[in-house]
């Protein structure tokens, strides 16, 4: 086997991992404490990507300044959606849930195509374009900037889980609602709160995702990838969704070049899915995740 | 999830298909309308409503596994592709006729349900929902991608549907076939929901545990109400494939599950009425959506490009607004309507 190609694809792999993780933590965040699944969380992702583009290259503003508005704004627009759309919903049957983020989904797809379009646009990077050599391997400055920020900002948020008050009240409610909500814990902010971190995360993601390709309005099918990493890692579980993001990039990269022989082209697309349906047959909690024990 | 059913007294007016003779009367009007399309109406209007039945059929199969049995499904699609293909295959590798590739299609797209269903036996909810997922991105991709079987994009030319060697023409002949066959699938879904099976798949979805201490075998019934949506959707697709007469992997995305599901909530969770109504609801949509915005468009040409996000913004809204105020569906408005009535001039 090739060495030097095998860890170029690997570093690659980890690169598109990473964008995997931050938006399969931004799922695993949200039903972590309101245990559904936010089916909007691509297109937020997608959202944040053109609000950001928005900024930074019609208004032409700094990229430092013009990235914190778009979390700014990111940030209040999630918050409406939760307190609009989803919390009504709060209690009532999954599928009622799951189906009204979906009707999200293709509110926020539509105003995107009717505000932006339905062309391509260059994301204004931050990042130089010239790649980098590592010996005999190169690396895109993109992608190496994505892989380190990634690895930055998980550590921040493991750091806010673990020691702030906010976080550890996000853990509390995600661990038991009804308690948190008995000890004092205002559990609507703290819906309101996870859908705002998710939703910034998700921007972060969206605005990587657009340096290394595009903003369009397809780039939620790439991150509807983060559900195989979701189920590879766990679903309760955020190191897990991590875990689970950078295998299912790493090997869908991997797979994509070297399988495509046997198995004809495209077999990358499809590789994530097929590892969740044998995980779904051997472990349906996946690696990290809890066992639900339901009692009578 | 509960299911609107309006005041029933006795068991012998809980077991008729037709609560009442208003019922009779209302769908016997419509059954000669529908016989009667033909004669007074034109081609288009035809396809339309022969799209609509086959929508039916789809939404009635949907609402089998998830209206009844609380199984959520994000694959529908994909069984409804499976069966398309089938008889795309059948019909135009082995010259079958169309007698012989309907059923066939159904009892394929059946078989696959079978292997679906399996992991549901342990999975649940949201996990289930990913399986299903899962489904639907890698039938979507075998269809893409195995040209040699499936002709990949370029997608598969079918036959005229014929019956006994007869022509059946798109527009009057194979019309009345898909109607037909939709009422009799009604039919026999209005049945399961009163006999016992049916009763027993209520009861997996409203509370399994007590299911399975009844005496309700619950796997069973669980792979049951996977192989009947799946043949149910199985000839939804073949006949969809037929009317079309050509088929390509796009008519059998994500978006289409999605909307089968939009269907059965729109109309009504859990009841066959909701699901004939919400399919035909859902069929129309995109109708009255082009009435509005083709004059907006011709108006403003190069705003039309955009036009496509309207019509995707409408979908969202009216999940979004059906969900929050009327979970129940159109034929919740119905009842809540009827009950109005009933009691006049008193609230209740």
């Amino acid at each position: 086997m090739d060495y030097q190609l095998f860890l170029q694809l690997t570093l690659t792999g980890l690169a598109w991992g990473s964008i995997y993780a931050l938006v399969a933590m931004s799922f695993v965040i949200i039903f972590k404490s309101t245990e559904t699944f936010n089916f909007a969380q691509p297109e937020i992702m997608m959202l944040g990507a053109y609000v950001g583009f928005t900024l930074i290259s019609v208004f032409e503003l700094p990229f430092i300044a013009g990235f914190l508005l778009t979390l700014l704004v990111m940030a209040v627009m999630t918050a409406f959606m939760e307190i609009l759309v989803v919390r009504p919903l709060v209690g009532e049957p999954m599928l009622s849930v799951v189906m009204i983020t979906i009707g999200l989904a293709y509110i926020i797809q539509g105003a995107i195509g009717l505000i932006w379009g339905y062309e391509e646009f260059e994301y204004p990077s931050p990042f130089p374009s010239d790649p980098i050599m590592f010996g005999e391997v190169v690396i895109s400055q993109t992608e190496l900037y994505t892989i380190i920020c990634t690895a930055i900002l998980l550590i921040i948020f493991f750091l806010f889980f673990k020691f702030s008050s906010a976080g550890i009240t996000l853990r509390a409610t995600a661990e038991d609602t009804t308690a948190a909500f008995l000890m004092g814990i205002n559990v609507k902010r703290v819906f309101t709160g996870s859908w705002v971190i998710a939703g910034l995360i998700a921007t972060i993601a969206g605005t990587f995702l657009a340096s290394f390709t595009f903003v369009d309005p397809k780039m939620n099918f790439l991150a509807l990838k983060a559900l195989p990493a979701i189920i590879l890692g766990g679903m309760d579980s955020i190191h897990g969704a991590i875990i689970g993001g950078l295998i299912i990039g790493v090997t869908e990269n991997l797979a994509g070049f070297y399988l495509e022989d046997y198995f004809g082209s495209g077999i990358n697309e499809i590789t994530a899915y097929v590892i969740v349906l044998v995980v779904m047959m051997i472990r349906p909690y996946g690696l990290f995740g809890h066992k639900e024990i339901e009692r009578v | 999830m509960p299911v609107t059913r309006f005041c029933v007294r006795s068991y012998e007016q809980d077991s008729k298909i037709f609560p009442s003779l208003a019922a009779k009367v209302g769908l016997s009007l419509l059954a000669a309308l529908l016989f009667a399309l033909p004669w007074i109406a034109g081609k288009y209007i035809i396809f339309v409503a022969t799209v609509a039945a086959v929508s039916v059929i789809g939404a009635l199969g949907l609402n089998v596994l998830t209206g009844f049995t609380g199984l959520i499904s994000l694959g529908h699609a994909a069984f409804l592709g499976v069966g398309a293909y089938t008889a795309a295959i059948l019909s135009t590798r082995y010259h079958l006729p169309f007698l012989v590739t309907i059923p066939l299609a159904g009892i394929t797209a059946a078989m696959f349900g079978a292997v679906v269903g399996i992991p549901t036996l342990r999975l649940k909810g949201m996990y289930l929902l990913v399986t299903t997922l899962a489904f639907q991105f890698i039938v979507e991709h075998i269809i893409y991608h195995w040209e040699d079987f499936t002709a990949g994009d370029r997608g598969i030319t079918l036959p005229d549907p014929d019956l006994f060697g007869i022509t059946l023409d798109k527009y009057s002949g194979y019309y009345y076939v898909v109607i037909v066959i939709a009422v009799i699938t009604a039919i026999l879904v209005k049945n399961l929901s009163m006999s016992r099976a049916g009763r027993a798949l209520v009861a997996v979805r409203d509370r399994d545990i007590a299911a399975e201490m009844i005496g309700v075998n619950v796997a069973r019934y669980k792979i049951i109400a996977f192989i009947i949506s799946s043949f149910i959707a199985g000839i939804a697709g073949a006949l969809y494939a037929y009317l079309l007469g050509l088929i390509s992997p796009d008519h059998f995305t994500l978006g289409q599950s999605i909307l089968y599901v939009a269907m059965i909530i729109v109309g009504g969770l859990g009841t066959v009425m909701g699901s004939i109504i919400g399919a035909i609801f859902m069929v129309l949509l995109p109708e009255l959506i082009s009435l509005i915005s083709s004059p907006i468009s011709s108006a403003y040409p190069l705003f039309a490009p955009r036009m496509g996000g309207i019509s995707v913004m409408i979908y969202g809204f009216i999940l979004v607004l059906f969900l929050l105020f009327e979970p129940k569906g159109i034929v919740g408005i119905w009842i809540r309507i009827k009950r109005y009535w009933l009691s006049w001039p008193y609230t209740y």
